[in-house]
């Protein structure tokens, strides 16, 4: 082996000019791939980081039925309190969970004592909420930046309103809401923060005490409209939704079918969409770098054979079998995909850290001036060598082949 | 003992229209340790019968037989192994591998061909080169070697595998006189040393006179066959002990 990879490495040397324009082209696709994957990888989780941390959660847990009618917040689809119980159970005893929030969310008209309109409200337990969605504190623009903003009594009001209503921090407002029994009743709040929305403009959540939910729809016990939980790596979203769904036992018709549903971030967020599109885009990027290392191995390699026919007609009259033969032009297309991989990972990650130690930043929704910090897992490296090698030394199959089916006596000939 | 036993050879190339016979019912035999030149001009033959004794191609009709082995009867990967085991070539052109050095290029069959353990290689490698007196060059590359180095490193590499025969095509054509003359000479102390059964054509009437037998084609036939002197025949054995000898 050894021997081959040495007359290997002398034919791609014999042809200087040619064997460097093939590794760079290969490290250039190699580079382009490990940049553009650490870059939209680290955008993507950052936008789903901020989705989730900031008021969705990595999964959710509702009544069947629930999602499908999420639109028009149904109380008469909340969670009933033996419900919660035992889901409660469940995920106490799950390790990778970092935390959970109940919630009652509502449809309210909310008034400033002049206007009045509607809004979402969200009954939450503060610590729970701003456990599970830890950016919530920095949404909060205006007013208390800590649990406190969330004290009995207090609401957090999305910042549209806020602007459209006139409406400042220590301002009274008015909440007022029909409970599943159809009465109406209503409860008075100090405003003590403006929420900026998550993803931009828009949004008309807002947040108050789980305690002053349950007084203005009169709820009693612990019936809830859902439970956000919070895992502790994103990576293991959809293991942890099945072991819950397990620990509730759940199987797929009762999740289709009623009872209770547990849904991950990726079922519940339309950027679900982008992020898949993010996903292709990378495969698109590595579908090029397939065919960048395809056409250039096998252009090389069809000249390397090209040209030394004679050579190939000496070997072979000389002995050396058809498969030594092919090995010879195999082991030369991967060293050059090996070459042109080591060379690409090498400059790849060196402008990923160049890119990290620059702080480029960048903005998203309301968050600005977030720095670009663009990581590649170890995996997304190995693949994408991995991937080039095995291309290369497939990009040379056919010449490689061609060569060994030489008939020595033509090939001696040939001029 | 003869080594090459050819009856009624004949080789027939078809174009598009035309067939041309390139030979024609040759029959002869080859003693082992001969010294034996096929001789005629362009387009009689010489090179066709060669690769015919070579392995490389296969007669229209006739029997061949190389070393005992009915070599007509050989499939491709059987031809590559026997070449690889039996017969050493010297071409006309060299035909060193550009990229390794003369010493590279005669180890190559003991690699590529023999699989030959390294210490074994090494030694027979430097008593090759010793042999054919390019010891001093063996890290040069073919490229810094001169015509008549270059064809030495090639008889070197054609005798590295201990072949039974050597088939050289026309291997001073590319030769000054003085130089081919020295070639020739050299490719007899090499027969005479591990008694390897030679085998060459030539066209070139100035060196003919070096060769114990002389074979002459005319229109794809043999016309004459002259015996000048007596085949040195060797054993294998003795060919081996000349070899540890060197």
């Amino acid at each position: 082996m050894f021997n081959l990879v040495k007359i290997a490495a002398r034919n791609l040397r014999r042809y200087k000019r040619r064997s460097l324009l093939t590794v760079s082209l290969i490290a250039f696709g190699v580079v382009f791939v490990l940049v553009f994957v650490a870059v939209t990888a680290s955008i993507k989780d950052f936008m789903i980081a901020q989705i989730t941390d900031s008021y969705l959660g990595d999964l959710q847990i509702h009544r069947g039925g629930y999602v499908a009618s999420i639109e028009s917040l149904p109380l008469n689809l909340n969670l009933p309190p033996e419900g919660v119980s035992s889901i409660e159970k469940v995920l106490s005893g799950a390790k990778e969970i970092e935390s959970y929030s109940e919630r009652i969310k509502f449809g309210a008209l909310f008034s400033n004592f002049m206007e009045t309109t509607n809004i979402r409200i969200n009954g939450v337990y503060p610590e729970k909420e701003f456990a599970t969605c830890p950016q919530m504190l920095s949404r909060i623009s205006e007013g208390e930046k800590s649990v406190r903003a969330l004290e009995r009594g207090k609401i957090l009001v999305p910042k549209l309103l806020a602007q459209g209503f006139g409406a400042k921090v220590g301002d009274t407002v008015v909440v007022v809401a029909t409970n599943k029994d159809g009465s109406v009743n209503g409860k008075t709040f100090l405003v003590s923060g403006i929420l900026e929305s998550a993803t931009g403009p828009g949004g008309r959540d807002g947040y108050i005490n789980i305690e002053d939910a349950r007084e203005i729809l009169r709820i009693s016990g612990k019936e809830v409209s859902e439970i956000a939980v919070s895992v502790k790596s994103l990576g293991q979203v959809e293991e942890v939704a099945q072991s819950i769904r397990g620990g509730l036992g759940l199987g797929e018709k009762k999740q289709k079918g009623g009872g209770i549903e547990v849904h991950t971030w990726s079922q519940l967020s339309p950027f679900a969409n982008i992020a898949n599109m993010i996903d292709l885009m990378t495969y698109f990027i590595k579908l090029m770098l397939i065919a960048i290392v395809l056409i250039s191995i096998l252009n090389v390699m069809i000249m390397a054979v090209y040209e030394r026919v004679r050579e190939i007609g000496t070997i072979a009259a000389i002995g050396t079998l058809p498969r030594k033969i092919l090995s010879l032009f195999l082991v030369e297309g991967f060293c050059l995909g090996l070459t042109g991989a080591v060379v690409g990972v090498f400059f790849g990650l060196g402008i990923i850290l160049v890119l990290n130690l620059s702080k480029i930043t960048f903005n998203f929704g309301q968050a600005t001036g977030l720095i670009l910090a663009p990581t590649i897992a170890p995996k997304e490296v190995i693949i994408a060598s991995l991937m080039v090698i095995v291309v290369s030394v497939l990009a040379s199959l056919q010449p490689a082949y061609k060569a060994s089916r030489m008939e020595p006596i033509e090939a001696l000939r040939h001029i | 003992m003869s080594l090459v036993v050819a009856q009624t050879l004949t080789k027939t190339y078809a174009t598009d229209s035309v067939q041309v016979k390139a030979l024609q019912e040759v029959s002869f035999d080859i003693a082992a340790g001969s010294f034996l030149a096929f001789v005629g001009p362009s387009g009689s033959g010489k090179t066709t019968l060669l690769n015919l004794i070579g392995c490389l191609d296969k007669p229209t009709s006739g029997n061949l037989e190389v070393a005992g082995v009915d070599i007509i009867q050989l499939g491709r990967r059987q031809a590559a192994e026997f070449r690889g085991q039996n017969i050493g070539f010297i071409f006309q052109s060299f035909n060193l591998i550009s990229v390794l050095t003369a010493f590279e290029n005669v180890e190559y069959p003991l690699v590529m061909v023999q699989e030959r353990p390294l210490v074994e290689r090494r030694s027979r490698v430097l008593k090759l080169l010793k042999a054919v007196g390019m010891l001093e060059q063996k890290n040069q590359m073919p490229e810094q070697l001169s015509g008549g180095q270059k064809q030495r490193v090639a008889i070197a590499r054609a005798l590295v595998t201990e072949p039974k025969l050597v088939l050289a095509d026309e291997p001073t054509a590319n030769l000054d006189h003085e130089t081919a003359y020295m070639i020739l000479r050299l490719m007899k102390q090499m027969r005479d040393n591990f008694g390897t059964t030679f085998i060459f054509s030539t066209h070139d009437t100035r060196i003919i006179g070096e060769a114990e037998i002389v074979c002459t084609l005319e229109d794809g036939r043999l016309v004459q066959r002259e015996e000048r002197g007596k085949a040195n025949v060797q054993s294998s054995e003795d060919r081996r002990a000349k070899l540890t000898a060197l």
